[in-house]
């Protein structure tokens, strides 16, 4: 591949990887959980607590499916 | 706002991380290859990283704080969840060890004069790619914090420290428990990134900022919880009911 588009390709692959990583269910389900936090509060609806219960709860699922059986 | 201290420590502790890999593959190149053209090679990372930081901190300081914080809230979060989660892996694994083993850099020793090309591009490449993500945070953090120049002292001043301990006591950089800084790290950039994120969405936290010790306090909690789970699991136990 020429270099300009090597570096792009390049580029891309490390803000994936910083941003993704290498279990992409917790970055989307942080997605959502921000989505839905500003849909609840749009609603006038408490919505702070949403985004640390999608943490400690995609980081368990995470562990799991990441832990040798 | 957060407090110049969190953001020294923060980026103090995320650039540690990453300076540890970075001042193992410079202090082992240099020490094999020769130094000259190793540290013309990490001076030539560093200066690539420094025009990302100038760049990138100029980009972001036009964007209103309302966007930027959930921007960079939800960017440190999906982040720091990928550290939170190695780290709690790392540790459960290998406890308070440091990175260990053979050095990876290790190569032929360079006996000509004039420059070492392979030594300038491995040190050069160890710095660019070790210190990629630590420009990242160190601008996002500061950004976020509204205090850009104390994320950039805190980010230098754990190269400029790693980097003496490397150049001073070479392989004992080496036994720094690096999964554990990682761990700590992981925690705070989930925290401060929580934090942000919901801020910049508009909503308010019970208490202000008195919520940023109150996540602290759970995502501490969740570490250690995960990291007995994690070691229960190792030796094939159950956890209690």
């Amino acid at each position: 591949m020429p270099p300009p588009f090597s570096w792009i390709v390049a580029i891309a692959r490390f803000l994936y990887e910083f941003i993704v990583g290498d279990d992409w269910t917790v970055a989307a389900a942080i997605a959502i959980g921000l989505i839905l936090s500003a849909v609840l509060n749009v609603n006038h609806i408490a919505a702070w607590w949403l985004i640390p219960v999608i943490v400690v709860v995609m980081l368990g699922i995470s562990l799991r499916r990441a832990s040798p059986r | 706002m957060t407090g110049l201290w969190a953001v020294l420590i923060t980026t103090f502790l995320a650039s540690a991380v990453e300076a540890i890999e970075m001042v193992t593959i410079v202090v082992g190149v240099g020490a094999t290859r020769g130094w000259r053209s190793t540290l013309i090679g990490a001076a030539s990372g560093f200066g690539v990283l420094a025009v990302v930081v100038v760049v990138l901190g100029a980009a972001l300081s036009r964007v209103p704080i309302g966007p930027l914080r959930l921007i960079v809230g939800a960017l440190l979060l999906t982040f720091g969840l990928q550290w939170f989660r190695k780290g709690i892996m790392r540790v459960a694994a290998r406890g308070l060890a440091g990175i260990g083993g053979h050095d990876p850099t290790e190569t032929a020793e360079w006996t000509e004069s004039g420059m070492d090309w392979t030594a300038w591009f491995l040190a050069f490449k160890g710095v660019v790619l070790e210190g990629l993500e630590v420009a990242f945070i160190v601008v996002t953090f500061g950004a976020g914090a509204n205090n850009f120049a104390g994320a950039v002292v805190g980010g230098v001043g754990a190269v400029i420290i790693v980097g003496g301990i490397g150049l001073a006591l070479h392989q004992s950089v080496r036994r720094i428990p690096r999964s554990l800084l990682q761990l700590i790290v992981g925690v705070l950039l989930s925290t401060f990134g929580t934090f942000w994120a919901i801020e910049g969405l508009g909503i308010d936290w019970p208490g202000g900022d008195a919520a940023i010790p109150g996540l602290l306090i759970l995502y501490v909690a969740t570490a250690l919880t995960y990291i007995t789970l994690e070691r229960n699991r190792a030796l094939g136990l159950r956890p209690a009911a």
